[in-house]
């Protein structure tokens, strides 16, 4: 009921963040596109708005949802794997490790470099978020069990270091700094279907595996030992969603920078409202974080003057929420 | 004076065959040998550090021992799957806590998930005795309100009824009513015991009350630094000089015909502990 809602919501969102922009195309304009390249039937549109609607907007429309959506699940899942109601998706570095690789590229551009044009600033990003991650969980998995302490502590060491690399990075760029300061601040105007091909394969499995093992995750949060006599594998659960998670952030990472808050907030207000249930609470984060950076990344698009980086504007919008809620929260439980 | 009975006795449950677990070098059980039998209740006691919750571990599979064979039901333990194993046996521990906001009826109905294939969900008999067992442990009234919100006498209900859903033929209680008041014990206890009576439940408890046990239990081990002491029926191992050899304390044990069990009291022995 809720997730057909919010699927509704969802489409609906989509739909109007494609007739907004420079160019104002009507409802019934974008619809006739899409039917007619979909169905094949139908008025044939203006070429022009199906240019725009087709080729501009709805790959980055597209991408909005996908890495908001994938984002938002990445952060239910890690919240309820390691028991911490603080993680998102970036919890294990991943962030960092994409930022050092984006980083890493450009300093090497500036510094005159030619690369292949294969070897793009997504292709490091994501190379770069992929290695943090082995590295995180093999200085976790040294006591096998995996247990969130070891693996957040690892985290943020991991973090530490790369966040003084990019530091270095930064001061070697000079000039060009402002490249790689807007890189981090994420944006998703860079999206193509190219892109989309890679996201949507991803963030779909992902989807449907962390939705399949959305119940071993409700009893996780009972603690390990009582999973464990329940007959849930934790150890190899806590590898598996980990790894996928990942995996789904990395993508979302590599295409769009680092938008912060969505996988943090997203869960966190969700589950204030309709409760702790993994099997609904995936779902729904997955449409909300979709809608949410849609709705985002379609004011800075097209409402704001000048387009501000989407990781600000979630960041900006996102802290404040948060704030109240865990406000609300404490005020409720005394 | 360590010795199980052939295995061949029925209703042999587990076989333990001189079992050896350490972490890290340090031993915490050493040549443990014993054979637990259907439809009993076991005390497992001994002071703190003596190895109690590391034997529960064992027997549910959370740990593997170190040397030593564990037979299930005649099969080594290892080659059980977790979920089947879940089916026969449900572990209650010393705290419950569960991180979120999940409500008691989900708590429980957790119990049955070894029961249930990936895309199945609860059906009517599954929910019929989830209230069932709520209302035995006088839980149903508690169903929607937040595990996390409630008492520690309540909370620990809810772990017990998550036990007893799962529909095991073992409960293991691992200090299960240590931070309980006596009324909050007395009724765990006494809804567990009636399982015993009433459906051949074994229940295997670590206790630090020897006077909860005397309650409860039909057999007690004892165990002192991972090894096993005594073990026994209730009226031939409780005595004063095993308690002493255990716990090195005085004990003077007395039957009680007000609590129909025998009672425990205890002093610091001349000369100082």
């Amino acid at each position: 009921m809720i997730g057909a809602l919010l699927s509704v919501l969802l489409l609906l969102a989509m739909l109007i963040a494609a007739t907004m922009g420079f160019m104002k195309i009507p409802v019934a304009e974008v619809v006739a596109v899409i039917v007619h390249k979909i169905a094949g039937f139908g008025a044939v549109p203006d070429p022009v708005a199906a240019g725009i609607v087709l080729d501009v907007r709805l790959p980055r429309i597209i991408g909005a949802a996908l890495v908001g959506g994938a984002l938002a699940v990445c952060g239910a899942v890690f919240q309820a794997i390691l028991r911490n109601p603080l993680a998102d998706p970036y919890t294990l570095g991943i962030s960092s490790g994409a930022a050092f690789g984006a980083s890493l590229l450009i300093v090497l551009q500036v510094f005159g470099l030619v690369l292949p044009a294969s070897l793009s600033i997504p292709v490091f990003a994501f190379a770069g978020s992929i290695a943090t991650l082995f590295v995180v969980l093999a200085l976790a998995g040294g006591a096998r069990r995996l247990s969130s302490t070891s693996l957040i502590l690892s985290g943020v060491i991991v973090a530490a270091i790369l966040s003084a690399a990019i530091g270095f990075l930064k001061f070697l760029a000079d000039e060009q700094v402002g490249i790689i300061i807007f890189w981090l601040m994420g944006s998703l105007s860079g999206i193509s279907w190219i892109n989309i091909a890679l996201l949507l394969p991803v963030v779909c499995c992902g989807l449907v595996v962390c939705l399949l093992f959305s119940r071993e995750l409700n009893i996780m949060a009972a603690g390990e030992r009582t999973a464990a006599t329940l007959g849930v594998h934790t150890a190899r659960l806590r590898w598996m969603l980990l790894l996928v998670c990942s995996l789904m952030t990395a993508v979302s990472v590599a295409v769009s920078g680092i938008i912060g808050f969505v996988g943090l907030i997203v869960p966190h207000l969700l589950r204030h409202l309709f409760g702790p249930d993994n099997r609904r609470l995936i779902l729904f984060s997955f449409l909300g974080g979709a809608i949410l950076l849609v709705v985002a990344d379609t004011l800075t698009r097209a409402v704001l003057p000048s387009e501000v980086p989407i990781g600000v504007l979630t960041a900006l919008i996102g802290g404040p929420v948060f704030c109240v809620i865990f406000y609300r929260r404490q005020r409720d439980c005394r | 004076m360590i010795a199980g009975r052939p295995a061949h006795v029925s209703g042999a449950l587990w076989r333990l065959d001189r079992i050896g677990f350490g972490y890290g070098g340090q031993p915490v059980l050493a040549d443990f040998s014993y054979q637990f039998e259907q439809g009993c209740c076991y005390g497992v006691l001994g002071p703190n550090g003596s190895g109690k919750t590391t034997l529960l571990d064992l027997l549910c599979g959370l740990l593997v021992p170190e040397s030593g064979a564990i037979l299930f039901n005649g099969r080594p333990l290892a080659d059980w799957r977790p979920r089947a194993l879940a089916r026969q046996v449900a572990l209650v521990p010393q705290e419950f806590a569960i991180d979120f906001d999940f409500s008691v009826r989900m708590v429980v109905e957790m119990g049955r998930y070894p029961h249930l294939g990936r895309f199945e969900d609860l059906d009517e008999r599954d929910h019929a005795l989830v209230r069932r067992v709520m209302a035995e442990l006088a839980i149903d009234g508690l169903a929607d309100r937040p595990v996390n919100r409630l008492s520690g006498g309540e909370k620990q209900r809810v772990a017990v009824a998550r036990a007893l859903v799962q529909e095991p033929a073992v409960l293991l209680l691992d200090e299960a009513t240590s931070n309980l008041d006596i009324f909050h014990t007395l009724s765990i206890l006494g809804a567990v015991g009636g399982r015993v009576r009433a459906r051949g439940l074994t229940v295997i408890a670590a206790l630090h009350d020897l006077n909860q046990a005397t309650f409860f239990c039909d057999r007690l081990l004892f165990l002192k630094q991972g090894r096993l002491v005594c073990h026994g029926p209730i009226d031939e191992v409780l005595r004063p000089d095993v308690i002493g050899e255990v716990y090195g304390v005085q004990a003077k044990v007395v039957y009680s015909d007000f609590s129909q069990c025998y009672q425990v009291s205890f002093r610091v022995p001349e000369g100082g502990c």
